[in-house]
């Protein structure tokens, strides 16, 4: 039987405006990788098209490539282009 | 300390945390809010941030600078929330016995600030609309306030 993961998902700015929501909760088939979580928010949020195909991912507080692999309980939050200082 | 802050920048406590008679040269970076002929109206600025994941970000660059420049003595603050047009959005001050790896220290960690921590900013402008904007100032996307 194929593993489970749940992953959370977080969204800031004008991200979390195009889902309409800050965070979501994945169920995800492992193995899998930050895309696949891109995959399933862009085909399954509502709004979720607007999430770029590759956008700037970060895994667990830390900046990741997209084949970075994600496991059961990790956070993965799509950030929209930097813009501090 | 948190580098995050709600409270305006405040030069003289930047300068007061690195001072130590060792320490020949200072140098004080503040970006500021501006609102030139190219902002369009610029009021206000909303700074937010993936919270702990700036902090995690912080972290890991002033470890970089501490590797890099082990004389350095530095410390940060970023605004979030409102920050009017003059005012400073974020405060970096570094102090060395000499004046080039206070320079250098000074400048590593503000490009680390546009390029690694995940802040975003929306401007608010006088017409009333609020836009984010992408790291060259410019709009990503538009809204009403």
């Amino acid at each position: 039987m194929a593993a489970t993961g749940t992953i959370h998902v977080r969204f800031f700015a004008r991200y979390a405006e195009l889902v309409g929501r800050e965070e979501t909760v994945l169920a995800i088939p492992l193995p899998a990788t930050v895309q696949d979580v891109v995959r399933r928010v862009r085909d399954e949020l509502p709004g979720g098209r607007g999430i770029p195909e590759r956008p700037l991912a970060a895994l667990n507080l830390t900046h990741v490539k997209l084949d970075a692999s994600v496991q059961d309980g990790d956070e993965v939050a799509f950030l929209p282009p930097l813009a501090g200082g | 300390m948190s580098v995050l802050t709600r409270d305006p920048v405040s030069v003289e406590h930047l300068l007061a945390d690195i001072a130590s008679p060792e320490c020949g040269g200072t140098c004080v970076f503040l970006g500021t809010v501006r609102s030139g002929p190219a902002e369009h109206g610029v009021t206000a600025i909303e700074y937010s941030g993936y919270e702990q994941m700036v902090e995690a970000e912080f972290a890991r660059v002033l470890a970089e600078v501490r590797e890099r420049w082990p004389a350095v003595r530095y410390q940060v603050r970023h605004r979030l929330g409102l920050v009017r047009v003059g005012e400073a959005s974020v405060g970096i001050a570094t102090a060395a016995p000499h004046r080039v790896q206070a320079f250098e220290a000074c400048r590593y960690i503000i490009e680390a600030v546009k390029q690694r921590v995940p802040i975003w900013k929306r401007e608010l402008r006088a017409d009333g609309t609020a836009v984010w904007v992408d790291p060259f100032g410019l709009p990503a996307a538009a809204g009403p306030r």
